[in-house]
């Protein structure tokens, strides 16, 4: 790295800091449905990847239909798609959690293949619907391009808006979590199922609720994704491994320790990757965590309930 | 390289007349005895081919194109009075982008249904793991895909380009065009961007005598490309060359373009972009970078107006062809020429009757069959537009195929 | 005769495991032709894995999303030694380095890389085939089951384990083939494997070793270890307070899964003729675990069924209807999960009490209407409840 003038190595850390940031709003928004449904439930969803699926064809099938139908709505749809994903994917994972979960709370391993199951359908599902190619909703030009204050140094605008919404669904989940009745229903049946149902909480009705919320949280991640990746019916399974260990290397049981993870994660993916070059990157990361996990397998914030 | 044009100026027959011609010689049927001798499976009114793809799974994607070329050449053929007077059967598999099943599946179509040929596969890997089966069985695969060469078999045509056919004429126009002299490779991780990229190399350090800043790889279905993008700021590279593939291309290609990366600043070439990826990828994320292919959907000839329409007939007005659906198409043609030649199904005599074969009706324009059974073909370099299609810029001479380039490895 | 009540403890059993011994040794290789049987070879390759599981998973509770890792690597070792046969300098005098394999040609490597070297001996390739996984495993097993990581935590670090090993083998293709596998073996000791009379031998040779690692394990299933080893998935806590080592069982359990799996996937390479990276992550270690369920996670035989029946429908339902085999698939999955816990073996063992239910009902009956006769057939027949219903 001779010949760089100090002004260059300035942007790249500028930019390098803020693409590990941009990847940390990835990893968070795939980590935290599934903090509430894996992590506060305990059910392992293996279609987690498949409902961000989801999430994205829907503000797909928004952008063909408002440009068939309301080409001037054009440059604002995508705000209200991804309201509709949310609702959407909630709406599926509260009929899939009444259809399949509710009868599977025991059997927590068994959760994770029904789920791959699940995940099989979807994907047919898409593909028969959507095809087997590869879509893309036509995004606002706001979204698209760059902030540049000053020569060299570029901010993706699509980042800083993924890292808006990943800030704002985190702190949304967390006031809803512990400020919000239904958040404190949720932990006291997280914690003890028998004496929450005992003091007249409706289990189910929690149950069924979180589940939907994690999908719908999912489906916003789906949404996001549309601006910096692509749409298939495959692309959910590439998120699935990655979105377990943000939460597994948190500490499964806690919503700050997938932030902390996710944030770590990130810098380490991002920092090693521009160091070493394309999959050595990511196989390094992966193998850090993989060797913490094994060295401190309760995660980076232990719950500190008893396991029941 | 060497180059060369075909010794004989040839009138560019539309698709139609060969299909009337075709109509007519299959009047004159020669009985089954005699054109197949090796127990295929070919009757007096047919034949039955087979057909081997990924349906299902990750690579779906990219070969439906190729199904659906493969399947119009057949249906225009029997409709022309099929091969040596016999209408042809298609036995369909699903390879599903599992490498053991495509080899299942391969020994099934030559073993169990005894095909006369196969139009197939797509990644490298497929095709390595069925060209044992092929050998082994002495069957006759029909490959469409650009590939990474450093292969040449008696029993697979190759009807897309090897990689020296696709990089090197590439690279002296872009190094004429922008005097380019610093390069960055950027490929997914497997044997074609990798083949690609070495040749890439050799080919600007000891021929254009320019430098490689970079040279990276990502794994497939890779979909973070920031840190990548950052490297890239930093060298300032007169040129990407990008052999990017998948699920990958669409988030790679975004993410330059919200980096500021356009092509108004920089120069962007590409050997791993179709028409097909562009539906994914979206034109308007693509604006003013360069492919270089041997087709696009946009080429202007008589031939390719024929075929891009008959296409649009049977699968709908917005389906996209891309270079790899038009060398599937050619499979079929190139097959019944070789049967016609041969007047013989046995797979041999094919394999004999190959090279020299000319295709005066391809889409593409001409091409002929080289005795390494790859093809000879022109490689154009197009220029992206918001609508998904490429403005054709440069078109080279014919290239001779040559799969182990001597000097490039 | 004590050994054979160790292996089967009713006579139902005895009879289930001969029913299937000649499905799979006789009736199949007559009534199939040798590329369908060499299929059925293939799927039996998965049988190892299965085995593995019905170990690891039915009877000690742990679910590994990793056994992918372990049948990759034995065929790899076994692969490696092939391809080495494969690559004499004769046959590879096109490279410009003849005698080194064809992949390391194409990516400049000029010499054999040191940890190929030992693959040149057959011994060695043969023993690496389940000593590499069993050892990996066991040191994997022993740094988490002595933390106690188990259940869902376990699932999913040994499937990061999965990607991290076939993103490894994808990236560095110059010593491993890369994506495209180690594909066009050819020889085994000189010994075409690729011929008809070679597929058979083969066949058999796989069928030998799978009954032989079936009757390992229903052997030690029905041993005092096999009790503890459930005990344990019940009552873990019992179990180490009463002084049994819980880490070191699970990690014995876990190599000896991991070791069947490699010498599957070593019977994988030689009946296939080659080895790909997509035979080592996430999805085929999944499926493997779905094959075990389908079939049964509690019974040997029943998980070999299992893998045979699922991939059967696989070759037969994707060639006449490719777009309906994920739903079909995908269901199947939900429905035996969710309603059949315990796979066909356990609708089957369902029926058998079902059945002897009917009988003791019918008996019943009839010791009303003819008291005197009929009760010690009706008492017979309860008496041979437990038997049949064994868990």
């Amino acid at each position: 790295m001779e010949s760089y003038s100090w002004e260059d190595l300035q942007n790249i850390f500028l930019m390098q800091g803020f693409a590990g940031i941009s990847l940390f709003s990835v990893l968070l928004l795939m980590g935290l449905g599934l903090a509430v449904i894996f992590g506060q439930m305990g059910v392992i969803n293996m279609a987690h990847g498949e409902f961000m699926a989801l999430g994205a064809y829907t503000v797909y099938l928004c952008s063909t239909l408002t440009a068939e139908y309301a080409p001037s709505f054009g440059p604002y749809y995508f705000v209200v798609a991804i309201f509709i994903a949310f609702i959407i994917c909630a709406l599926v994972g509260a009929a899939v959690e009444w259809l399949m979960i509710r009868r599977l709370y025991h059997r927590p391993l068994d959760t994770l293949l029904a789920t791959w199951g699940l995940s099989l359908i979807m994907q047919q599902t898409f593909r028969s619907t959507f095809g087997a190619r590869e879509v893309t909703p036509t995004l606002p030009e706001w979204l698209m391009g760059s902030y540049s204050p000053k020569e060299g140094l570029d901010i993706p605008i699509n980042g800083m808006f993924v890292l808006g919404l990943a800030i704002a669904v985190s702190l949304a989940l967390l006031l809803f979590m512990y400020k919000s009745s239904f958040g404190l229903r949720l932990r006291a049946t997280v914690q003890n199922r028998k004496m929450s149902g005992a003091v007249g909480i409706n289990t189910n009705s929690v149950d069924r609720l979180a589940f939907a919320l994690g999908c719908g949280i999912a489906g916003i991640a789906g949404a996001a994704f549309t601006t910096i990746g692509s749409t298939g019916p495959d692309s959910g399974s590439r998120y699935i491994v990655d979105a377990f260990l943000v939460v597994v290397f948190g500490g499964a049981a806690s919503l700050m320790g997938s932030l902390a993870s996710a944030f770590g994660i990130a810098q380490a993916q991002s920092i090693l990757e521009f160091f070493l070059e394309g999959t050595k990157g990511k196989v390094a990361t992966l193998l850090v965590i993989v060797v913490a996990l094994m060295i401190r397998p309760q995660g980076l914030f232990p719950s500190k309930v008893r396991a029941h | 390289m060497k180059q060369r044009t075909p010794s004989l100026h040839r009138r560019l027959l539309p698709v139609v007349g060969l299909l009337a011609l075709s109509a007519i010689t299959a009047s004159a049927k020669p009985p089954t005895s005699e054109v197949n001798t090796t127990g295929l499976a070919v009757t007096d009114d047919t034949v039955t081919v087979g057909q081997l793809h990924s349906a299902t799974g990750t690579m779906a994607i990219s070969e439906t194109g190729s199904i659906q070329a493969e399947q119009l050449a057949i249906d225009q053929i029997n409709a022309a009075g099929g091969v040596l007077g016999r209408q042809i059967k298609v036995i369909k598999e699903d390879g599903a982008s599992d490498w053991p099943t495509f080899a299942e599946k391969a020994k099934k179509l030559l073993v169990s249904d005894k095909v006369g040929t196969v139009f197939g596969c797509w990644t490298s890997a497929s095709r390595k793991a069925v060209l044992p089966v092929f050998e082994k069985e002495n069957g006759m695969l029909y490959y469409p895909t650009f590939y990474e060469g450093l292969e040449q078999s008696k029993n697979v045509i190759y009807t897309g380009q090897e990689a020296t056919q696709q990089i090197i004429a590439g690279l002296d126009w872009i190094v004429k065009e922008k005097k380019a002299k610093t390069f960055y490779l950027i490929g997914s991780d497997y044997i074609w961007p990798r083949t690609s990229a070495k040749i890439a190399r050799k080919h600007i350090e000891n021929v254009i005598k320019g430098t490689v800043v970079g040279e990276e790889y990502y794994a497939l279905g890779h979909t973070q490309f920031g840190s990548l993008i950052n490297k890239i700021k930093l060298k300032k590279p007169d040129v990407i060359y990008a052999i990017v593939v998948g699920g990958s291309n669409v988030s790679f290609y975004k993410q330059l373009k919200a980096a500021g990366i356009t092509s108004a600043k920089q120069t962007l070439l590409t050997i791993s972009v179709t028409e097909d990826e562009v539906l994914g990828i979206g034109g308007e994320n693509l604006v003013g970078f360069y492919s270089a292919m041997k087709y696009f959907q946009s080429l202007d000839n008589e031939n390719n107006k024929t075929f891009v329409k008959a296409f649009k007939d049977k699968y709908g007005a917005n389906s996209v062809i891309g270079d790899v659906t038009q060398a599937g198409y050619l499979g079929p043609w190139l097959w019944k020429a070789a049967v016609e030649k041969a007047n013989s199904f046995d797979i041999d005599k094919i394999a004999a009757a190959s090279p020299g074969l000319e295709l005066t009706t391809a889409p593409e324009g001409y091409v002929k069959v080289h005795p390494n059974h790859h093809l000879w073909s022109k490689l154009r370099i197009g220029q992206w537009g918001t609508d998904g299609q490429a403005k054709v810029l440069y078109e080279s001479e014919l290239i001779e195929p040559d799969p182990f380039p001597k000097g490039y490895q | 005769m004590i050994f054979f009540r160790t292996l089967f403890k009713t006579k139902g059993e005895a009879i289930s495991f001969a029913v299937f011994v000649a499905l799979i040794a006789i009736i199949l290789p007559l009534a199939l032709p040798i590329f369908r049987l060499n299929l059925v070879g293939k799927y039996l390759s998965y049988g190892f894995v299965a085995i593995g599981l019905v170990l690891l998973w039915g009877r000690c509770g742990i679910l590994s999303l990793g056994q992918g890792v372990f049948f990759g690597l034995g065929g790899y070792c076994m692969a490696m030694f092939l391809k080495l046969e494969a690559s004499d300098p004769v046959s590879t005098s096109i490279q410009t380095t003849p005698g080194i394999p064809d992949f390391m040609d194409w990516n400049q490597i000029t010499q054999l890389p040191w940890f190929w070297e030992p693959f040149k001996s057959f011994t060695f390739a043969s023993c690496a085939v389940f000593l590499l996984p069993g050892l990996i495993a066991f040191i994997i097993g022993w740094a988490m089951f002595r933390r106690r990581v188990g259940g869902v935590y376990f699932a999913i670090i040994t499937q990061a384990i999965a990607l991290i090993l076939s993103l490894g083998i994808d990236g560095n293709q110059g010593f491993t083939g890369g994506r495209n596998g180690i594909t066009d073996l050819k020889t085994l000791l000189g010994w075409d494997i690729r011929t008809t009379g070679a597929q058979y031998t083969l066949y058999f040779l796989c069928v030998f070793l799978l009954l032989a690692s079936a009757l390992l394990a229903k052997y030690i299933i029905n041993t005092r270890f096999g009790r503890v080893l459930m005990a344990m998935r019940d009552r873990e806590d019992r179990v180490r307070f009463s002084g049994y080592d819980v880490a070191m069982c699970r990690t014995f359990v876990f190599a000896l899964a991991a070791m069947l799996s490699g010498l599957g996937g070593a019977l994988f390479v030689l009946q296939v003729g080659f080895m790909s990276p997509s035979l080592v992550g996430i999805i085929p270690s999944i499926e493997m675990v779905i094959f075990t369920a389908v079939g049964g996670r509690l019974s040997v035989i029943g998980a070999i069924l299992g893998c045979l029946i699922v991939n059967f429908g696989k070759t037969a339902f994707s060639e006449a209807y490719p777009d309906a085999w994920l739903y079909l698939m995908g269901g199947t999955f939900i429905a035996v999960v969710m309603f059949f816990p315990d796979g066909l073996a356990g609708i089957i063992e369902k029926s058998g009490t079902i059945k002897t239910k009917l009988v003791t009902l019918g008996a019943g009956l009839m010791k009303k209407l003819k008291p005197a006769e009929s009760a010690e057939k009706a008492s017979a027949a309860v008496a041979e409840i437990p038997k049949t219903a064994e868990p």
